[in-house]
């Protein structure tokens, strides 16, 4: 087999693996949307906030201590240790669901019966203040996040597939995490919604929120609940993306990864949001393979936009989502 | 009653928030939020206290105080624009965006209402021809130098010859990172190596395809033309892919710590271009620390001095209050003009003896402006990073640009855009 024969299929693995890490971003926009009907702009900036937030915890970072500094004249910086990684997740994971409950309380609550387009500008309005939110508690520089994750080439995989074939392949470590999480997280959620009677209620109100409050179900109950689940997602995305670029300000761009997923694997969908994941990650790989030379390269970020309007043009409401029915 | 309290209390903020007309007034156009808030927070926060120490420490320059205006730009040159546009009318001496895009808008603008433009080491670079680009300055060295440094610091590792060598170019695909394209391309067809253009979309936050592309191309040098979080990806992946980091080059914008810590030990031996020094071991840092970060007036939380890119706003505050006091020579007034200034910046000479009596000896290399001569020696340093000591080393000195090649491509540039715009030579 010639070389370009195992490159390409090199790329191809590459960016079926890339793609696990876009799908891990349009989990979060997938939850909120199913439950609720908010495109929730400010998924991405949650990533951000929630990494932030992990490594200030491991870190041993005083929030807010510029501001506490430059108010009371003090030099307040660190608490004096560091916090081990998986109590640090925990505590970011109990961040995010008190981020829930004040995003409920604060915002959602106070546009029930709202257009969704008042929800979504509302979800612009959330994003920029939870980016200046995690300026001032965590501060705008980089930041390292080491929670232990492999990084690199896999040798194994390299020599493995150097001895079969005569090619070694490179495949991250990083992205093998990131598949077998993303994996964990869908069996959860798979779980979740089919066995629990939260996961149920949620189901209900997704599918009709006039008919699931008059069964009883809290509507605000179930905001709370979803926002946590996807601010904890967020903080999987955060974790995994933030592992690899260190956290800085840029990764809220990251959700700019997730919007052809979407519109490709539907925005109600979480294999949806995998599996349109994975064919964007391939697509845009193999295209930049492919056609980039020719067109001068740099073609990924437009090229997963055009690959998802294709799509849009067959299936408007992408590969998994539900189908669009209008009667007269 | 109430008309009155209003009034006075108007009055009170417009006092507050009004320089005095005779203050040097500088407007800073930085970028503190957004994408590129890393780099553009160091880089500010040197600017910034530069002037407070001159203000704390000598009374201002020349007996004149100097206000920095702030305005946020976000790294977005529509918004750089609108930032030039809010504060140019408050007597605005000199314009230092930090962004290439936002430089090549404001080009125009200043010629039109005649005021400084300084642009370190980013910017146009054909506007180091003084004699077409009345208002802008970008000495010491700008991007041709820069991809001309690299190119010689890889010909003396390779016994003077790359003939047959294979260079990648990994760079952000923008005005900034397509810059020293031609310069590069111009230098292979001298030098007999292969050029690789290998672009990096913005942000740069996923670059599989560019470095699975280097590891089948196996490039004997990468060097890498970014910003922001390309910067520090791009380190990674090479490490990721086992790229020997020692053939890894950097332009001066993707070698600060920002660009190397995410990487961890897997950036170690990492090579970025200098136009300065570095590190904390200057005597200017005595002073700052105690008329500025002691005091509690630096501009930021003072955890960024003797940063890489905090050196660098430093240096520009540096070179435009040199700039200042030279115009104030020359006109024989402490309270310049923008016009004046220009000529300040047009006449300035810093010299290595000037450099150390400033508290920065070596840290960076003398030049003389000119008229027909904005942009400087255009010499720049290769510096090293050490992961176990988080610090970098410089491996040579200051290497002189190939003008041989660089002078007729500033030449042509800068003639063409004398010719689309109907400038006149000037300094004739």
């Amino acid at each position: 087999m010639p070389d370009t024969f195992w490159f390409a299929l090199e790329v191809t693995l590459n960016g079926l693996m890339a793609g696990v890490m876009y799908a891990l971003v349009a989990l979060g926009f997938v939850l909120i949307f199913k439950a609720s009907g908010i495109f929730n702009y400010a998924q991405g900036v949650l990533a951000l906030f929630a990494a932030l937030t992990l490594v200030g915890i491991m870190e041993g970072q005083v929030p807010f201590s510029h501001l506490i500094n430059a108010v009371f004249g003090t030099s307040l910086h660190h608490i004096g240790f560091k916090v081990p990684a998986l109590l640090a997740i925990l505590l970011t994971a109990g961040v995010m669901v008190i981020l829930a409950v004040l995003v409920e309380r604060y915002i959602l609550k106070h546009l029930v019966n709202q257009e969704p387009i008042i929800l979504f500008m509302a979800t612009i309005g959330l994003a920029y203040f939870l980016e200046g939110l995690g300026d001032v508690m965590w501060g705008a520089d980089i930041k390292t996040l080491d929670v232990g994750l492999p990084k690199g080439i896999s040798d194994t995989i390299e020599a493995t597939t150097y001895d079969l074939f005569g090619y070694g392949f490179f495949i991250d470590k990083l992205d093998i995490v990131a598949a077998l999480v993303a994996a964990l997280l869908v069996t959860t959620l798979t779980l979740f919604s089919q066995y629990s009677k939260q996961g149920r209620a949620l189901r209900a109100v997704a599918d009709d929120h006039q008919a699931a409050l008059s069964v009883g179900i809290s509507l605000r109950f179930i905001w709370v609940l979803v926002w946590s689940i996807a601010g904890i997602v967020a903080l999987v995305a955060g974790i995994m993306w933030g592992s690899k670029s260190g956290v800085q300000f840029s990764l809220s761009l990251i959700a700019l990864k997730a919007l052809p997923v979407l519109m490709l694997g539907g925005f109600t969908s979480i294999p949806g949001a995998i599996v349109g994941g994975l064919i964007i990650g391939m697509g845009e790989k193999l295209f930049e393979f492919f056609i980039g030379p020719l067109v001068g390269g740099a073609t990924e970020n437009w090229f997963a936009y055009v690959l998802a309007l294709v799509f849009l043009v067959f299936r408007p409401q992408g590969l998994f989502g539900e189908r669009i029915i209008e009667r007269v | 009653m109430k008309k009155t309290f209003a009034a006075l209390a108007a009055l009170a903020i417009a006092a507050s928030t009004v320089p005095a007309s005779a203050d040097l007034m500088i407007p800073n156009l930085s970028y503190r939020t957004g994408p590129y808030a890393a780099g553009g927070i160091p880089y500010a926060d040197g600017f910034n206290d530069y002037f407070t120490l001159l203000n704390e420490r000598d009374g201002g320059i020349g007996g004149e105080k100097v206000v920095i205006t702030e305005c946020e730009t976000a790294y977005n040159t529509e918004k750089g624009v609108e930032c030039y546009e809010a504060t140019k009318g408050n007597g605005a001496l000199v314009y230092n965006p930090l962004s290439t895009g936002i430089t090549y808008q404001l080009i125009p603008k200043v010629a039109a209402d005649g005021i400084p433009l300084y642009t370190p080491g980013y910017g146009r670079t054909s506007a180091a021809n003084g004699k077409v680009f009345e208002w802008v300055f970008n000495y010491p060295a700008n991007y041709w130098d820069a991809a001309s440094v690299a190119v010689k610091y890889l010909l003396e590792q390779n016994g003077g010859s790359l003939d047959g060598k294979k260079i990648a170019l990994v760079y952000h695909n923008s005005a900034y990172g397509k810059e020293p394209i031609r310069t590069l391309t111009e230098l292979s067809k001298k030098h007999g190596f292969t050029l690789v253009e290998v672009p990096v979309d913005h942000p740069g936050q996923e670059q599989k395809s560019q470095w699975l592309q280097i590891r089948r191309d196996k490039p004997d040098y990468v060097v890498m033309w970014g910003w922001g979080v390309m910067n520090a990806v791009a380190i990674q992946e090479a490490a990721n892919i086992n790229y020997p980091m020692e053939n890894f080059i950097g332009v001066w914008w993707s070698g600060s710590e920002n660009d190397v810590m995410p990487a961890g030990e897997g950036a170690n031996g990492y090579k970025s271009l200098a136009m300065h020094g570095t590190g904390m071991a200057y005597p200017v840092y005595d002073d700052l620390r105690k008329f500025v970060i002691d005091a509690g007036k630096a501009s930021g939380a003072g955890d960024q001095v003797g940063s890489v890119l905090y050196s660098r706003g430093m240096y520009a505050a540096l070179v435009i209050s040199e700039a200042i006091r030279k115009a104030q020579e020359i006109h024989g007034t402490a309270a310049i003009t923008a016009a004046q200034l220009r000529d300040g910046f047009e006449a300035l000479e810093i010299t290595e003896a000037r450099m150390a009596e400033l508290g920065l000896p070596n840290f960076g290399q003398p030049f003389a402006a000119s008229c027909e001569d904005h942009g400087g020696p255009g010499a720049a340093m290769i510096q090293q990073w050490d992961a176990a000591s988080k610090t970098w080393s410089l491996k040579t000195g200051f290497i002189a640009p190939d003008d041989e090649v660089l002078v007729p491509l500033v030449m042509e540039d800068s003639g063409a855009f004398a010719a689309e715009n109907n400038i006149a030579e000037r300094c004739n």
